[in-house]
């Protein structure tokens, strides 16, 4: 086997412009195939990010001021939600998951000299999973439902005004004073902020008898199942709306009176142009490697067609044909393999060069609580689709090897070394 | 050595079919040194690649060293090439991207003889040949009677029982053909059986039998007695 090995590479070496343009080829082939994969991935990935920072199925709602008469009732009324709206949402909307009212208010939280004003949240439970909020194991906890109930006084708050208050202290445990209440810090949220400024989260109940004596708010955010089509997202805001119209004494026409932001619709209009850019890539990804399959094919059926005078010459000093067609074959797969790898790694290289530096970039950047907002992350590809690529150059170096090897080595010997 | 009886051999085209050999009767002893002369067309290189398993026949029999050559698979027969038979052809056939030492060395390489081994192998024949400074040139590197003698030690390497040499000298200047002539010459001395196909007549006054072919039969053939070729009527002759 060793000597076989020594007698391809023996071949090779003495043919070097073959040999080099069937490996060109097929370098070639599989580096642009994997940049190309590597930036439909980066844009996929980018954009996948940018949504996977909050709950893909999250609608959020806010009341508005009506802009028709309904009902006998003027225009210009302000609407508010009340617990009755979540529960109806609860027990009503059978597409409704996590649901959880939003009481929004700024205060001072102030920690022995330090202070600071910052947007205070009643929220219930739920908020942690639908705004997907970060909370470590050693950072403590968010607000449970125990706290609800006892309209507990306790707080979780966003890591920067922690930091802020607290500098180098240890702040789980400790009282923080907002407005004129103490409340006791439970858990610091991790995430980074996307949108404003940071955050400090109670339990809403609380919210609702220390800041809200009227009990009435503004927004409701909730995740919804089972739509997946744009229609189907269509026809569910406008049921919504008429739900909420009929219990809230306004006219599901008005767009004013009540705003639906539904993540979902845009996320199933992201996806399909997502199905769009995948299939763009995929058919390009297939042609490149078409051409890259016809490059090897022809090379090698020129090159076997060139060599059939020294075929000729093997067997009349006793080489059997599958001696020869082991050779030419062996040959394809060690030019294939070696060149295709070296294409891989070029190609898997470049990607891997272009995120280094779009991460160091990033890092680079001065800390801010602005989001950070890319269409281009990770553009890197599955070693397996390359991996699979080459597998197939290699399969289809095999092939054009073997097709005409085997009609050359079927030519009796006195006929091949007449050609010339 | 070589056997024939009743051979036949035609090319079939599109157009036409072509009787080269019409029944070839021939018998070749072991350590003979043969020529086979005639026209062109006569069907001499016909008979030699046949005798060389380089091409196949349509009828008779053809027993080398005591086997029929009959219905070979491509293995039998390379097997047979390989151990049996050293080819010189008119257009050396070298293999050009090979070296002369890696040419010569080639026939082991199908014996799965070891490299380090057959390079020496290889190195002595070229010796024998002088060719040793020459080893490491490509074929376009070397004269025409440097190739030839090259191919003549890659046909030797194998020590193989019968050397076929088709128009050996075909491509060469007279002074060179004397050099490959004596080379030849020396080998059959040393027993190998010889068979040389030409139309050139000092080439066929070097052996010691010349088979003369005309239109696909065995004209008649000349066996040199002290020195001088002597006309022996062939069967044709004497069953005129």
């Amino acid at each position: 086997m060793n000597d076989h090995f020594q007698e391809i590479l023996d071949t090779l070496k003495k043919n070097k412009l073959r040999t080099t343009l069937t490996g060109l080829s097929v370098s070639w082939g599989i580096f642009i195939l994997i940049v190309l994969l590597g930036a439909g991935n980066g844009l996929k990935n980018g954009v996948m990010q940018n949504f996977s920072s909050r709950a893909v199925n999250m609608i959020n709602m806010w009341s508005g001021t009506t802009s028709m008469p309904h009902n006998g009732l003027k225009s210009g009324r302000q609407l508010l939600f009340t617990e009755n709206e979540v529960d109806a949402i609860n027990d009503q909307v059978d597409e409704s998951r996590l649901i959880t009212a939003r009481y929004n208010t700024t205060q001072t939280i102030s920690y022995e000299t330090e202070y600071g004003s910052y947007g205070l949240r009643g929220v219930m439970p739920n908020y942690l999973d639908i705004e997907k909020l970060v909370i470590p194991p050693e950072k403590g906890r968010f607000i449970n439902e125990l706290d609800m109930k006892e309209k507990n006084k306790v707080i979780v708050l966003d890591q920067k005004i922690a930091e802020v208050l607290f500098k180098d202290e240890q702040p789980l445990g400790k009282y923080v004073k907002v407005g004129q209440v103490m409340f006791k810090v439970v858990g610091l949220n991790t995430k980074k902020e996307q949108y404003g400024g940071s955050n400090a989260y109670i339990p809403f109940s609380t919210a609702q008898a220390i800041y809200n004596p009227q009990r009435k708010f503004w927004q409701i955010t909730f995740t919804v199942d089972g739509l997946t089509t744009e229609a189907e997202n269509e026809r569910f805001n406008e049921s919504l709306r008429a739900m909420m119209g009929q219990r809230m004494n306004f006219n599901p026409e008005d767009e004013q009176a009540l705003y639906i932001y539904n993540a979902q619709s845009e996320y199933v209009e992201t996806i399909k142009i997502f199905g769009g850019i995948t299939f763009f890539v995929t058919i390009i990804g297939i042609l490149t490697l078409i051409a890259g399959i016809v490059g090897v094919s022809n090379i090698m059926l020129v090159s076997v067609k060139e060599r059939t005078r020294e075929i000729g010459i093997r067997k009349a000093i006793g080489a059997t044909p599958i001696s020869i067609l082991k050779i030419i074959i062996l040959e394809s797969i060690f030019i294939t393999t070696i060149f295709g790898y070296i294409g891989m790694l070029l190609g898997i290289g470049l990607t891997e060069l272009i995120n280094f530096f779009m991460v160091q970039s990033a890092n680079g950047k001065p800390v801010t609580d602005e989001p950070q907002m890319s269409v281009f992350t990770n553009p890197t590809v599955d070693i397996g689709y390359a991996i699979f690529a080459t597998v197939i150059l290699i399969i289809a170096g095999v092939i054009a090897g073997y097709l005409p090897a085997r009609k050359a080595v079927r030519v009796q010997p006195i006929e091949a070394m007449r050609q010339e | 050595m070589i056997q024939i009886r009743q051979l036949h051999k035609s090319y079939h085209t599109e157009a036409l079919s072509l009787h080269v050999l019409k029944g070839i009767d021939l018998n070749i002893e072991a350590g003979e040194y043969v020529s086979i002369m005639g026209a062109s067309g006569s069907g001499k290189s016909t008979l030699l690649n046949i005798l060389g398993i380089l091409d196949t026949y349509d009828a008779g029999d053809y027993h080398l060293n005591g086997s029929l050559i009959r219905n070979l698979s491509e293995k039998q027969a390379a097997k047979y090439r390989n151990e049996m038979i050293g080819f010189v052809f008119q257009s050396f056939n070298l293999i050009n991207f090979k070296n002369a030492l890696e040419n010569v060395a080639l026939p082991l390489y199908y014996k799965k003889v070891s490299r380090k081994k057959r390079n020496i192998i290889a190195m002595e024949h070229l010796d024998r040949m002088g060719l040793k400074e020459w080893a490491h040139h490509l074929p376009n590197e070397l004269s025409g009677g440097q190739k030839q003698r090259v191919a003549i030690a890659r046909a030797m390497i194998s020590n193989p029982k019968v050397i076929l040499a088709d128009e050996p000298t075909g491509a060469l200047d007279s002074k060179t053909t004397e050099e490959v002539m004596e080379v030849l010459t020396n080998l059959n001395s040393e027993g190998i059986t010889t068979i040389i196909v030409t139309h050139e007549r000092s080439v066929a006054d070097a052996t010691r039998r010349i088979i003369h072919l005309k239109d696909g039969m065995i004209e008649y053939e000349t066996r040199k007695e002290n020195g001088i070729h002597e006309t022996i009527p062939s069967l044709k002759f004497s069953s005129l």
